[in-house]
């Protein structure tokens, strides 16, 4: 296993599936009565989050209390970054406090990279989403999502997503999610289609490993899963599609859409929705959309990103005795 | 002033001959010259050119006096051979005024490392909305006679065709920064395959090469002449290829750095490879290398832009533009022109000291190595191969993107009329 998590590229198959796997046990713990494991007792793990997002920062804070490890949340706003200290300064800091691990979210493209490669620190760095660039375990939780529906749980242990036709829709550009996705994706074997107006998918994309179509409802019948990138209402301002209307009517999804997919296929979103922009209230509250799953599956892949990075290198739960004072 | 003899130098790359300098010019250029009283400098195997000058330098005084200084910075061009340097306009304040840049000409006389022509804004604070005072500029003491608002673009086309048509009352020049600031809101670097896969702002080629085509035609329409700074693009060689063929009178420069890295540099999230124009392909880097050969683009200008260790030490997007060059643009030159045949040391010279004097009219400068000229001269050893290290640089700041990396060829002395600036490759 790596030291730090920074790009889903840099992961393996291997690795992913380890990940994958582990997860699935993570999960296990999820069903008990109490939801805890041991493993990271006596570790600081920071939180170290530039950007809003609440949802992230809460999920990485379950997983890791999950673990049993301190969690100090660092929010840059009112902090001394919002008084001009570097990112560097700030790290190092946080180091001197003794902090094992640090999670961070941050506005700018490979902060996190800068942060695992400079010297600044030697704790581990796991990225929560770093500008447009990538978001590795929302990509993590996302191929554990379709594992377990388009494989299975138990079928699904140890293997990867080999044959799968997964479609992203929407803001590719400024999209971290659909980077990491499209890595990881590709690396577990499964074919990717992006669709998007020309304008929100990047200059360059040619060389990714997947397709790109402009028409959804050609892509549609032939989709295992369909995930949905939510897409900014500021965009229109800057001419990437002319209005609302326009970009629902041409690339979201209502329930008529959605009924030109196979009947097993999901709908999936990294939230937050915009619901009547890119996805309608039918669609995302219908049984085919995983999205309240995905919240779910983020902690425990998050608790599985965890606790491999932070030294566990033996399967978390199947030889760890549960503390007896704790399962009582 | 002392007599000096440069002995069994290759002038221009060519025979070995003696050179003997007399107080500020040189006296006779030849073989088998007594060397007398004057001080002897053997010079086997090593390179003679004409002093190298810059049109293209951040000197950063006034105002950023943490990044660079008149006289650090002319230190730094003395170590890298040059003998002038032009220093641009976007300091603080603003050299828009003949007040600024006659304070940045006499700081530079009184360092006496290379002679600073101060390059003049072409509009009132860079703010691309109101000419400055570009006749003041010119009969100052400072004689302005290139004009850049460096680091931004001159953008709105009446403000540009009034520049290029006004400047030729007294034979000046504007120098061009290319860049269509709309295409590159937000721009972080190249626009393409990198920039797509690492979720960086892209800047496009086309953001460039649209304002140098509308210049040269601008230009060709007033019968002006123009100048393009730092040219990245294969487009934009095409462009320049066009215009020069129409017979446009526009000149162009190239940074040693476009000559060697590419964007695939960035993919280290090291903000020390962060400049503007930002790195392009490999493609580009070719065709740019190829231009340079042919004489379409005409000069090297290195484009030195010092900033503090703090600038660059820390994500890509809060970093600061640019690279320091002038210590080791010889170097790079030689790696990717020399090395590949490109370019042979006199055609160097031409591209590093005769035409970037002759555009900038740096009276002195850019002159043959015979005798009467005046003695601004450099010597370099090209069978050096060192690491590049910018502890010992003798700029103020160190943020160059070769750190670490060998480069062949090392400039052991530097001659400002006669005054030898830099002996055995170190100040003096």
């Amino acid at each position: 296993m790596m030291r730090h998590l920074i790009s889903a590229a840099d992961l393996t198959r291997d690795d992913a599936v380890l990940i994958l796997d582990t997860a699935e046990e993570m999960a296990r713990v999820a069903d008990r009565p109490i939801k805890k494991l041991p493993a990271l007792r006596g570790r600081t793990i920071c939180n170290l989050f530039f950007e809003d997002s609440t949802r992230t920062r809460i999920s990485f804070e379950a997983a890791e209390k999950r673990l049993s490890a301190d969690v100090i949340n660092f929010a840059a706003k009112g902090s001394s970054v919002s008084k001009g200290e570097s990112l560097k300064d700030t790290a190092q800091t946080l180091e001197a406090m003794g902090v094992d691990a640090v999670v961070i979210r941050h506005g700018a493209s490979g902060a996190p990279y800068r942060l695992a490669t400079s010297g600044w620190i030697d704790a581990p760095v796991i990225n929560a989403g770093d500008g447009t660039h990538q978001h590795p375990t929302q990509a993590l939780l996302d191929a554990f999502t379709m594992r377990r529906r388009l494989v299975g749980r138990d079928a699904g242990l140890g293997k990867d997503l080999k044959g799968k036709r997964i479609t992203l829709v929407g803001d590719v550009l400024h999209s971290r999610v659909a980077r990491s996705n499209v890595d990881l994706l590709h690396t577990l074997g499964a074919e990717v289609t992006l669709v998007a107006p020309p304008t929100l998918v990047p200059v360059g994309v040619d060389t990714w490993p997947c397709d790109v179509s402009y028409d959804l409802d050609r892509v549609l019948p032939e989709s295992d899963a369909v995930m949905m990138l939510r897409v900014q209402r500021e965009r229109m301002n800057a001419a990437f599609f002319p209005t609302e209307r326009e970009y629902s009517r041409r690339y979201g999804l209502d329930g008529e859409r959605m009924a030109k997919m196979p009947e097993h296929a999901i709908v999936m979103h990294p939230g937050p929705m915009v619901r009547g922009m890119e996805i309608t209230a039918e669609v995302a509250d219908s049984e085919r959309c995983t999205v309240i799953e995905q919240v779910a599956n983020g902690v425990h892949t998050r608790m599985a990103v965890l606790y491999l990075l932070l030294g566990g290198n033996e399967p978390a739960v199947t030889h760890t005795r549960p503390n007896d004072s704790e399962s009582k | 002033m002392s007599k000096t003899l440069i002995r069994g130098a290759k002038v221009l790359g060519g025979e070995a001959q003696d050179v003997l300098i007399d107080g500020e010019t040189i006296l006779e250029v030849g073989t088998g010259i007594e060397a007398g009283d004057a001080t002897v400098v053997e010079a086997e195997g090593k390179i003679l050119l004409p002093g190298l000058v810059d049109l293209h330098t951040h000197l950063r005084e006034p105002g950023r006096e943490d990044s660079e200084t008149v006289l650090t910075g002319t230190r730094a061009a003395a170590s890298g051979g040059y003998t002038a340097v032009f220093a641009m306009a976007n300091t603080f304040p603003v050299a828009d005024t003949a007040g600024v840049v006659e304070q940045v000409y006499r700081l530079g006389q009184e360092g006496g490392y290379a002679d600073v022509q101060p390059i003049g804004a072409v509009t009132v604070g860079l703010e691309g909305k109101k000419l400055a005072e570009l006749g003041a500029m010119h009969e100052s003491a400072a004689g302005v006679t290139v004009f850049s608002d460096d680091g931004k673009c001159v953008d709105d086309a009446v403000i540009m065709r009034r520049a290029l048509e006004y400047v030729k009352a007294f034979g000046g020049v504007v120098a061009q920064h290319a860049q269509e600031p709309r295409l590159t809101e937000g721009a972080q670097m190249n626009e393409g395959v990198v920039s797509a896969e690492l979720g960086l702002g892209g800047w496009p080629a086309v953001a460039e090469e649209s304002i140098i085509a509308r210049d040269v035609l601008l230009a060709e329409h007033v019968g002006s002449r123009v100048h393009i700074c730092h040219l990245s693009t294969a487009g934009s060689v095409e462009i320049v290829r066009w215009a020069k063929s129409r017979g446009i009178d526009v000149t162009a420069e190239v940074t040693p750095h476009h000559l060697l890295l590419t964007d695939e540099m960035v993919r280290t999230y090291n903000p020390v490879y962060k400049v503007n124009p930002p790195l392009r392909t490999e493609r580009d880097v070719m065709a740019l290398r190829e231009a340079l050969a042919d004489g379409t683009i005409d000069i090297v200008a290195t484009d030195h832009a010092p900033h503090p260790h703090e600038d660059k030490d820390c994500e890509w997007a809060a970093a600061a533009m640019g690279m320091v060059g002038l210590e080791t643009a010889l170097s790079v030159v030689q790696q990717t022109m020399v090395e590949t045949g490109l370019l042979t040391w006199a055609a160097v010279a031409d591209r590093m000291s005769v035409k970037p004097a002759e555009i900038g009219q740096a009276t002195g400068h850019g002159r043959p190595v015979s005798a009467g000229e005046p003695a601004n001269l450099t010597l370099l050893d090209p069978a050096y191969r060192g690491v590049v290290d910018p502890a010992g640089f003798a700029s103020r700041s160190g943020n160059t993107p070769y750190e670490g990396r060998e480069l062949p060829g090392r400039v052991t002395h530097t001659w400002l009329r006669g005054r030898a600036t830099l002996v055995d490759g170190k100040l003096a």
